[in-house]
């Protein structure tokens, strides 16, 4: 099979998970009275589901640059990890290497970390995953125009498309990998955790911190 | 916000995400340089990254109130039960979402 039908074939659950996921956020920011540049500017250039969702509530209130990047850091800032975890991966990919940086996020790191690919099949999921993006958010500011909020409840219940992808992913990687089952728990347990003491808006930063003191002690005992 | 202040924001945004994406690359361009603490964590943040996921997603759940977070931790439940049957990732995934589709219409009805 070619790159590119295995990058499509790779890419299916993205294709619905950011097609819900996109349009939501472009029904939100045609419901918030955004002109059109807005949602498609940040879904060209921030790409990032996350950041986006926050800064349609940024951009509507007082103008305070220093807080928005505050926000877009901590917010991105597991990206750090998934850059460590790449840095192998895709070292020697030449000009495609800047692309698969640019378009590194949650969903095409997780398809590109299971599955090993050449870079030609990485970049066709990666690209193919922004494209995902991008159209969904201008479906779903055309639908917001055209019909409304009134479209979201018959997509009642689709959001699980994200949570089952990354359940599929966790388990994938748990099946084949013995050696880090440790940190498999490790990473759900600091995550519970964190989000028990800290809250939904405030759990990830904390969390990396555990995984990462945690990992290290394993470092120091197993370089010991 | 005007527009000038708009554009501003979704530049910053922009440049502080690509920031996150980027740094790891800039400081460790070659494996030689790379600490060996960074190499052992390109082996084992991954797992760990998808664990802190799953929880991820159920974040603005509330387990105290409500209907304490049942679908979706049925729906968990489903999606790693049918994974380690049939191990077929695109099986677990649209088959976890039409479950979950179905079972929050479902559980209501018996309460």
């Amino acid at each position: 099979m070619s790159d590119f039908k295995t990058a499509v074939k790779l890419s299916l659950p993205v294709l619905g998970a950011y097609w819900f996921l996109g349009v939501t956020y472009g029904l939100l920011a045609s419901s918030m009275d955004y002109p059109f540049w807005v949602p498609l500017c940040m879904a060209i250039l921030v790409y990032s589901g996350s950041a986006e969702f926050i800064a349609l509530t940024i951009l509507c209130s007082a103008f305070n640059p220093l807080s928005a990047v505050v926000m877009a850091l901590m917010v991105g800032a597991r990206h750090l990890f998934y850059g460590i975890t790449m840095l192998d991966r895709y070292r020697g990919a030449g000009w495609r290497k800047p692309l698969l940086i640019l378009w590194l996020t949650d969903e095409t790191f997780a398809i590109n970390y299971a599955n090993k690919g050449s870079f030609v099949q990485q970049l066709w999921v990666s690209l193919l995953d922004y494209c995902y993006w991008i159209s969904g958010g201008v479906m779903g500011y055309w639908l917001g125009s055209a019909m409304g909020e009134r479209l979201l409840q018959y997509l009642d219940g689709l959001d699980f498309v994200v949570t089952a992808m990354f359940v599929a992913i966790f388990m994938d990687d748990y099946i084949r990998n013995r050696t880090t089952h440790i940190s498999a728990w490790l990473g759900i347990g600091a995550a519970a955790v964190c989000l028990a003491l800290f809250g939904p808006n405030q759990f990830i930063i904390p969390t990396m911190a555990c995984i990462l003191l945690a990992l290290y002690v394993k470092y120091r005992k197993e370089t010991r | 916000m005007n527009t000038t202040q708009q554009i501003i924001t979704i530049l910053f945004i922009a440049a502080s995400t690509i920031a996150t994406r980027a740094l790891p690359f800039i400081l460790f361009p070659s494996q030689k340089h790379t600490p060996r603490f960074v190499q052992f964590l390109g082996k084992y943040l991954a797992s760990a990254v998808f664990g802190m996921l799953i929880i991820y997603c159920v974040k603005d759940v509330s387990f105290l109130s409500g209907n304490h977070g049942v679908p979706q931790v049925i729906g968990i439940a489903f999606c790693v039960l049918l994974h380690l049957w049939r191990k077929n990732m695109f099986l677990t995934i649209a088959g976890g979402t039409l479950f979950y589709m179905v079972i929050i219409h479902i559980i209501p009805m018996l309460y």
